[in-house]
Order: structure tokens, then C-alpha cells, then sequence
């Protein structure tokens, strides 16, 4: 399981697959991996998804149109991991498209196209027993969602169901940029720490070189999910991959932390 | 249905293998929360008496339970009666639920309410009770829907709601409820969401019934105080399937009532041009719960229509697919057509002019009352009235020349 973050803080990157196209997410995807991201999270495109801000809800749209399936984002992972071996790939959904497509026949089908970890938006621990039971039969991590809000007795089943990484969210909301982080996150990583040797992934809202510093300052890895989805709508087809890749490497120039 | 085994687990707000809670994290605090604050006012007798009160002085419960003579006489088979939630303040059953939900809200320190509305009912009745607790109300709604039921937006917005314009997907209740949940999920420690059907996560889907249980539990003891025998049938229209779990639940037991629940049927039998679930639909997850979803082959929710705002919803109650895989219950449908002509009937015969929504079960009940023999008896569930469809009647009748 190559989900290993080799730099401090590592950096995961969020793409909806088929936003423009699947083709486009192809390139993309690659620049991304060779720009020096840790793991990449293809996200399959939900007519509904109710935790996504603006940004990804426009991206998912879009996908949805042109006709994206989950069945296409596992040969897209299949592609991206016999071309780039050691990158990280997690499949990012919501929970409907996978039962739709059969829960046992996903896992039989990520694990054949070399997938590393799943991560439903919507599944909760309680939920979870069959997902588990067929995530692990298939070698696949389940990555979890931890929140501000989730007591701790929460937090402990979490980490405790979770593999490859706990994935922290930084403030009550929906995916989208923000100005500043909140004392929220690294509140909650400070309490999921206590739980967990896992990495530790804080997403929501990060943006920029700056506050990927301070998600170093206190986490394993930080999460860019909306600023480069939109930065994907801004660009061309022929000029996003450099674009994103331009930004990629941005995001780990240093950066002098007004804390 | 190979998908149904997959879901068995252990945890609660199961009906069958449907129900569940399928939520991002950040709202499972607040669902527990919600859980724990419910199961104790079911046990507090100051918490019962202050809604019962409420219900009584205020909603103006009991409703009456109507027999209807002249349709009776003229469909010639089945004795006709509607129990008459139409009659409750702010012109539907919505209001049972968001009286015990607001007083909810109140006890757990929220000050804050969010709501999601398809025809508007829910929303007004949502922005009443608002009004009457002192709560601050958010409406979410479709833009299509605030287009066709605009009556209502104004409602609301007089009762000092905001009403939040929703442009995403078909613009109607299942992007509303998308809006809701994302400003919950952000504004989750100060608003309850008062969730206006028996859907989304649980305990949502228990909680609701329970606040509308009354409607059975009267009409149950009006019918046998008028007729001393039960109904051959209880008949409810079904979009989430609020009113119908209400007026079904307490003749579950009863096995020679058939309960009978009515979708929409819309335009046509293709994906997109209606709202009958169980026609069209499979299982899956939507919007926090596991029931049947109006969806292709990608697991991507279809969109739906219907006439009645209150109908056009892709998933359904995940009660309902329970006493629909059980056969307790049965679910047919009603065209838009259907509905309109009911709609017509019912005025004419009756003086009762029914919301579009309950229309439906009423198109039911005119199919099905010439078929029976004149002993038996329908008891219709007459959710709300239809002061609000009048910009969509009088275009649409004009469009199909229906006045008679």
C-alpha cells in the first residue's frame, strides 16, 4: 500500500474525474503526481453531493453531463497506476454509485485496477460493517472522515476502523476555499493524536503555500480539494496540466507563518 | 434488488434493511444529540402536555373526520369519508411535525431553524411555528418550486422567514434538502434542521412519524365511534410520506385495512417524468437514508416530476419500503391529470377544494370507490388544501379544458 507521505507535510490532491473530461483528468492527474503529490483522491461525480461547496458541485455537474461513471474512474486509476507506481490513489464518492455498482464488485474491481484506500463522504463507523468486511478483503484502506464536532468516543472508533490515513476535517462545512484556518483543526488532530499513530490528512479549506505550512506546523499532510478544481475550470485544456503542476509546486515554497 | 443484502448491520433507525444514517461526519454529533433530546421527551409528561396543548389551542386539533355524501352517492360503490387535515392552521398535516419538533429545538438550546419546502406547506408551516417560539427561520427551496407556488414564498417571507432560493439540479425539493443539509453541516452547533418529511437520517424518519401519528390515532377512534367497524382501506398520498405514515401507522395492526399509498405519476411512465418510486425506483442511498431512488445505471439520482411540488421527490421514506416489501402496504399512483380532475370533483361535489398533493390519493379513491361494495368504507387522508395551487390550477385546467 503506497500510501506514505515522504515529505513533511505531505500533500494530498482532490480531482473530480471527467471535469472536463476523463482524458483532461488523465493529464492532469499525472502532472499532479510528477508535481510532487503524496496521494492523489479521484473523485467520482455525484448528481447530489450535499457536502461539496460551489466549486466541486459545478466540477461533479459537469462530469455527470458528460457522462463519467465510476467503472471509468476505476480504468482511469488503472491507467494512473501502472504509469506512476508509487503514487498514492484513493477513490473518493459518495456512497450511492458504489452500492449501485455492487459493493463487492467495486472492491474486486479497485483492487485489480490498484487502488490504495476508498473514501465515502457519507459512511459513517456505525454503518460501515460490510464496507469494512469487503475493503479488507480486497487489501483496500478505508479513510475516514474526522470532524470538529465528533466527540471523542467518536473519534477512538474512527482511527481505530481507519488505514492509510485519518482524514481531518478543518472546520463545520462544506469543500471550499477559505481565508484563514481555523483553531478548529488543530484542535481536533491534537485529540485525534491521543487515539492514533496513523498520518494524520487535514482538508477543507486549504488553499495556499501558507496554510499548508501550518497544517505542517501540527499534521501529517494537508488536503487541496476546491482551489484546484477551480483553478481546472479557470484553464484550458492544453494549459491545465502545467497550471496545476505550477501550483502543486507552490503550495511547498516557503512560507513565513504569521503564527 | 441484490443491493438489499448488503446492508444489514447493527445500528439504529432500521425499517427492514432501509433506514440507516448515511451523513458526513460533521452532523453525527448533532444527530445524536437530536436522538437523546427525542427519547427523553418521549418519557417527559411536561414536554407531551405542553404540545398536546399547543396541537389543541393552537393547530386546532382533532380534525373532523368528513363523510362525503354526494361523492359517495355519485362514484356509487364505497362509503367515502376524509379525515381533514386540510383544516389545520396554515392548511396541512406539516404542521404536527413542526410544532413538536420546534418545541425540540427550543429544549436543546438552538436558536437557529433551517427547513427545506417543495410546495411550500412545510415551509410556512415551519416559518409559523417560528413565529411562534421565537425561533429564526431559513427556508431552502427550489426556484422552480418558489415559481409555482409563489403564494407561499410570500407566506413565508410575511411570517418573518428568509427564503433562500435554491438553482442547483431540477431547482425543486431534492436540491432544496441538498442546500439545507450543507448549511447544517456548517452552522451545526447553533440551528436544528427541522427536517419536514420521514426522510434523511434517523432519527429523523421515526421522530417525524411520531409527530404525525395523531392522524391515524383520531381517525381510527372517529371512524369506529361513527361506523363501529374499520375501513376497507386508508388511502394517503406519498411523496417523502409524511401524511401517509401518519394516517397508515396506527392500522398497521389492523391486517383487513389495506393501506394504500399514491405517488406521482406525472406526465408519463419514463425516468424524469414522474415521481412513483416504487415503479421506477431501486434501493439505494439518498440524502442520509437507504430506500428506494429514482436513479440510472451510474447510481446518479433522475430527476423527477410532478404537478404537485410535494410530490416531486426522488427517494421516499424508508418506512414505506419496508410495508411495500412487506405488502402491508401498496403503493399505486395517480397521474398529473389524475390529480387536476380529482382536484375538480372534489370542489364540485364536496366544496372542498384539496391541495394538489392530496388530490392524488383522492384520484385514488375515485378509481377504486365504484369497485368496492356500498358496506365498505375509504377513509382518505385529506393532507391539505389547495388555496395555494390556484396560479397552477387555472393555468393548467385552462391548458386541458378540464372545467367541465
Amino acid at each position: 500500500m503506497p500510501i506514505r507521505f515522504n515529505q513533511k507535510p505531505g500533500l494530498v490532491i482532490y480531482l473530480t474525474a471527467g471535469d472536463p473530461d476523463l482524458a483532461a483528468t488523465h493529464q492532469i492527474a499525472l502532472a499532479t503526481i510528477d508535481a510532487g503529490a503524496d496521494v492523489l483522491e479521484l473523485g467520482v461525480p455525484f448528481s447530489d453531493p450535499l457536502a461539496d461547496g460551489p466549486v466541486i458541485q459545478r466540477a461533479s455537474e459537469r462530469a455527470v453531463r458528460n457522462g463519467t461513471k465510476l467503472s471509468d474512474v476505476l480504468a482511469l486509476a488503472a491507467d494512473l497506476r501502472r504509469e506512476r507506481p508509487h503514487a498514492g490513489l484513493v477513490i473518493f464518492s459518495y456512497y450511492n454509485p458504489v452500492l449501485r455498482f455492487g459493493l463487492e464488485r467495486f472492491c474486486t474491481e479497485a483492487e485489480k485496477a490498484g487502488v490504495d484506500g476508498v473514501l465515502i463522504t457519507d459512511m459513517i463507523v456505525e454503518e460501515a460493517d460490510e464496507y469494512l468486511k469487503h475493503l479488507d478483503a480486497h487489501h483496500l484502506a478505508p479513510v475516514f472522515l474526522a470532524a470538529p464536532t465528533s466527540p471523542d468516543d467518536r473519534l477512538e472508533r474512527i482511527v481505530k476502523v481507519s488505514k492509510g490515513f485519518v482524514y481531518a476535517i478543518s472546520r463545520t462545512g462544506i469543500t471550499g476555499t477559505q481565508q484563514q484556518l481555523t483553531s478548529d483543526a488543530e484542535q481536533l488532530v491534537t485529540r485525534l493524536r491521543r487515539f492514533t499513530d496513523l498520518p494524520i490528512a487535514v482538508g477543507f479549506g486549504i488553499s495556499n503555500a501558507e496554510h499548508v505550512a501550518s497544517v505542517g506546523e501540527f499534521a501529517d499532510a494537508a488536503v487541496i480539494g476546491s482551489a484546484i478544481v477551480a483553478l481546472i475550470e479557470k484553464s484550458t485544456r492544453e494549459e491545465a496540466p502545467s497550471s496545476i503542476a505550477r501550483f502543486i509546486k507552490g503550495l511547498r515554497q516557503p512560507v513565513a507563518l504569521a503564527r | 434488488m441484490s443491493t438489499t443484502q448488503l446492508i444489514h448491520t447493527a445500528s439504529t433507525g432500521r425499517f427492514g434493511p432501509y433506514g440507516g444514517r448515511y451523513v458526513p461526519e460533521t452532523l453525527m454529533a448533532a444527530l445524536e444529540e437530536l436522538e437523546h433530546a427525542y427519547d427523553q421527551t418521549q418519557a417527559d409528561p411536561a414536554f407531551q402536555s405542553e404540545l398536546n396543548t399547543l396541537l389543541h389551542d393552537y393547530v386546532g386539533r382533532p380534525t373532523p373526520l368528513t363523510l362525503a355524501s354526494r361523492l359517495t352517492e355519485q362514484l356509487g360503490g364505497a362509503k367515502i369519508y376524509f379525515k381533514r387535515e386540510d383544516l389545520l392552521h396554515t392548511g396541512a398535516h406539516k404542521i404536527n411535525n413542526c410544532i413538536g419538533q420546534g418545541l425540540l429545538a427550543k429544549r436543546m438550546g438552538k436558536k437557529r431553524i433551517i427547513a427545506e419546502t417543495g410546495a411550500g406547506q412545510h415551509g410556512v408551516a415551519t416559518a409559523t411555528v417560528c413565529a411562534l417560539l421565537g425561533l429564526e427561520c431559513v427556508v431552502y427551496m427550489g426556484e422552480e418550486d418558489m415559481r409555482r407556488q409563489e403564494l407561499n414564498v410570500y407566506r413565508m417571507r410575511l411570517l418573518g422567514a428568509e427564503v433562500r432560493g435554491v438553482n442547483s439540479g431540477s431547482r425543486t425539493l431534492k436540491d432544496a434538502i441538498n442546500e439545507a443539509m450543507r448549511d447544517w453541516v456548517t452552522n451545526v452547533r447553533t440551528t436544528h434542521y427541522l427536517l419536514g418529511s420521514v426522510l434523511g437520517a434517523h432519527p429523523y424518519p421515526t421522530m417525524v412519524r411520531d409527530f404525525h401519528r395523531i392522524i391515524s390515532k383520531e381517525a381510527r377512534k372517529q371512524i369506529l365511534e361513527k361506523e363501529s367497524r374499520l375501513p376497507s382501506a386508508i388511502i394517503a398520498c406519498v411523496g417523502g410520506g409524511s401524511n401517509a405514515i401518519g394516517a397508515f401507522y396506527e392500522f398497521i395492526p389492523d391486517k383487513e385495512v389495506r393501506l394504500i399509498g399514491v405517488e406521482a405519476g406525472g406526465r408519463s411512465t419514463a425516468l424524469g417524468e414522474h415521481a412513483a418510486r416504487f415503479q421506477g425506483g431501486s434501493p439505494g442511498v439518498l440524502q442520509g437514508t437507504y430506500s428506494y431512488v429514482l436513479q440510472d445505471d451510474a447510481g446518479q439520482i433522475a430527476l423527477t416530476h410532478s404537478v404537485s411540488a410535494g410530490l416531486d421527490y426522488a427517494s421516499i421514506g424508508p418506512e414505506h419500503a419496508m410495508l411495500h416489501d412487506t405488502r402491508r402496504a401498496e403503493y399505486t399512483s395517480a397521474t398529473d391529470e389524475d390529480a387536476l380532475k380529482a382536484t375538480v370533483t372534489l370542489a364540485q361535489t364536496e366544496g372542498i377544494l384539496p391541495a394538489l398533493e392530496s388530490a392524488h390519493a383522492v384520484a385514488e379513491c375515485i378509481r377504486l370507490a365504484p369497485t368496492l361494495a356500498k358496506h365498505e368504507i375509504l377513509l382518505v387522508n385529506l393532507s391539505g388544501r389547495g388555496d395555494k395551487d390556484m396560479g397552477i390550477l387555472s393555468r393548467e385546467l385552462k391548458l386541458q379544458g378540464a372545467t367541465e
